[in-house]
């Protein structure tokens, strides 16, 4: 940081002082927080790596990842198949490429749609207070007593299983876990001057709660975003793996687990290590990054 | 304090009443019929008669506010009527498989404390040095590991070092045995499960311990004690970890009530007849009496141990008194 700003009071001495904090352009700013977080940069590339994996997939997999090759059954790694090969003979590296789309899909789609839920129903709860504050807080108090993976595997149970079917049951818990944090941000900025001062000036409800008050949560927002982004890719693959999530033949890194890799884990090991190896590296680089972008957003823990 | 407590207690039961409407109504939105599931898993051919008859039997054939009411009647006398799949009553079926699910729920607390404790404490004392990095990167680690992949890698792990060592592959005992009456045979069951969920129940403790001790060890009472000279030691044990672990106790307690959804697929990887399995066994059997009892089970613990902790942390911090 010092490097840069003394750079710019060179060139431009005399508007320096007036603004000390201009904002600095983006590539620099990330250069910064990859200095200073190398952890974070850590998982930062692991996800980015995940993300090329899913989106290309087509491009990428050496391998139709259905299809079933007999002549090559289970067979270990080598340069043909760099991960080996599963029971039917489909090639393992092409399955977890392919599954890479499958979990951030769904963890990405979880994490957005019952953060954004969250984040309206926390902050309009603290807003509104009273008895439309008390009734949501008894409903959540009821959806967040059911563990998530109860929760989900009764969603599934009704509506089927499936991606979409997952997505929903997943999502359904996270809300009220948003909504808690977010609130509880939300009810002391709710007593700061500048929401009295925009209620005096006769804003509506709706302007006030996304102009004034939801920017205002965005930090520990963010931070609660990335860790769902991980927890929905993790409950992704339990439910699969116990049958009541992504369904065969779509190639989803849980299922990866569950066919048949505890029968054949003393005898072809990869087919259990290397999908679970996938989501713990994916799941590990969110977190990584989510943990350097709290510390990077909380100006308490800034500069120590 | 007294109100507060009897306050706490009333806002349980719109809870409870709550997740009660909702287990019944999720049960019976659920497509499929129990009475169909069991004849047809007898083999052979039924009809409608037979359908109607079992009905009867598990009490289907009432209006659903009867039986909704039927149920609440029985939650408020302890009472969970009789398993429709098994025909034997709900709490034998829990009371069968409650104690090794408890053990291993117990044990991976231990495990956890024992672990998180101690180094999150050094993480927080030394913070950004190398200690420091590696227990954050273990704990996130633990964080990101799906447990029953770890459980799959144990067991294989288990396997090729019994096999290198012996020469016969060892695999832990799957058939419970009370610890009374086993001890060495029921602690090698119950702990490769409970080592599984403690990794990532010892990692979450982990990093509370470190961000609490890191915010204490800011405060002006430190600084204090510092200054007047008192032993590092002293400063640590007495004076930081012991506001530190407020929130440390909340996370355990909130964490232990969650262990009940955790175990549901790490007793499926070890092959342990649980509650976790009875769980998935109810939901796919479509068996409304079991399901609803498991499902009030955990809820109730869930909001049991919420009231505990709260209670405990009036009990422990002087400053905390609720009017």
């Amino acid at each position: 940081m010092s490097t840069i700003v003394s750079t710019e009071t060179a060139a431009a001495p005399a508007v320096a002082d007036d603004l000390p904090d201009r904002p600095k352009p983006l590539a620099s700013r990330a250069l910064d927080f990859c200095r200073r977080q190398p952890l974070g940069t850590l998982g930062l590339a692991l996800v980015i790596v995940m993300l090329v994996a899913g989106l290309g997939a087509e491009l990428l997999a050496p391998f139709d990842p259905t299809s079933n090759d007999f002549a090559a059954m289970t067979e270990a790694p080598s340069w043909a198949h760099l991960l080996g090969t599963d029971q039917f003979g489909r090639d393992l590296l092409s399955r977890i490429i392919f599954g890479a789309r499958t979990a951030l899909i769904v963890g990405f789609t979880c994490a957005v749609v019952g953060g954004a839920s969250g984040l309206v129903l926390g902050v309009g709860s603290a807003y509104f207070g009273g008895a439309i504050d008390m009734t949501l807080q008894r409903v959540f108090d009821v959806v967040m007593a059911f563990p998530l993976i109860v929760m989900a595997l009764a969603v599934v149970s009704v509506f089927g299983t499936g991606v979409h079917n997952v997505i929903v049951a997943i999502t359904i818990p996270l809300i009220p876990r948003c909504a808690r944090v977010v609130r509880a941000s939300a009810l002391s900025i709710r007593e700061v001057p500048y929401v009295d001062a925009a209620r005096a000036c006769g804003f509506g409800h709706a302007r006030i709660i996304l102009r004034h008050m939801v920017p205002n949560v965005m930090a520990p927002f963010l931070i609660l975003l990335t860790a769902f982004v991980g927890q929905a890719i993790l409950a992704e693959a339990s439910l699969s793996y116990l049958g009541l999530g992504v369904q065969e033949p779509t190639p989803a890194w849980g299922l990866m687990l569950q066919g048949g890799a505890e029968e054949y884990a003393s005898t072809a090991p990869w087919i259990a290590v290397f999908p679970g190896l996938a989501i713990a590296l994916t799941v590990f680089g969110i977190s990584l990054f989510g943990d350097a972008l709290r510390d990077a957003l909380d100006p308490k823990l800034r500069d120590r | 304090m007294y109100r507060y407590i009897v306050n706490r207690v009333l806002l349980m039961i719109p809870t409870l009443v709550g997740a009660a409407i909702l287990v019944f109504l999720l049960m019976r939105l659920i497509p499929g019929d129990i009475c169909v599931v069991r004849l047809a898993s007898g083999g052979g051919t039924f009809n409608a008669h037979a359908v109607d008859l079992c009905h009867a039997e598990v009490g289907m054939d009432r209006p659903v506010i009867v039986q909704f009411l039927d149920f609440i009647w029985g939650l408020c006398r302890l009472d969970f009527g009789i398993s429709m799949w098994s025909g034997k009553p709900v709490a034998y079926e829990i009371a069968v498989r409650l104690p090794v699910s408890l053990e291993i729920a117990l044990l991976a607390t231990v495990v956890a404390i024992l672990i998180a404790i101690p180094l999150g404490t050094i993480s927080a004392l030394k913070q950004n040095s190398w200690i420091d990095l590696v227990v954050r990167t273990v704990a996130i680690a633990g964080i990101a590991t799906p447990s029953f992949w770890l459980g799959i890698v144990v067991i294989l792990a288990i396997l090729d070092i019994t096999d290198a060592l012996t020469g016969s592959p060892w695999m832990p005992p799957i058939d419970y045995v009370s610890l009374w009456h086993d001890p060495i045979r029921n602690l090698s069951m119950v702990f490769w499960p409970a080592i599984t969920v403690g990794y990532r129940y010892s990692a979450v403790t982990m990093r509370m311990t470190r961000s609490a001790m890191l915010e204490v060890l800011r405060e002006d009472y430190i600084r204090t004690a510092r200054a007047k000279g008192l032993l590092e030691q002293i400063i640590v044990n007495r004076h930081a970890l012991k506001n530190a672990l407020l929130p440390v106790i909340t996370l355990i307690g909130i964490e232990f009530a969650f262990l009940i959804g955790g175990l549901v697929v790490t007793e499926q990887v070890f092959n342990i007849n649980g509650i976790g399995r009875l769980f998935v066994l109810a939901v796919q059997n479509q068996d409304y009496t079991l399901t609803q009892a498991l499902v009030m089970l955990t809820v109730v613990t869930f909001v049991v141990t919420n009231l505990i902790v709260d209670l405990f942390y009036a009990w422990i911090d002087p400053r905390i008194r609720y009017g």
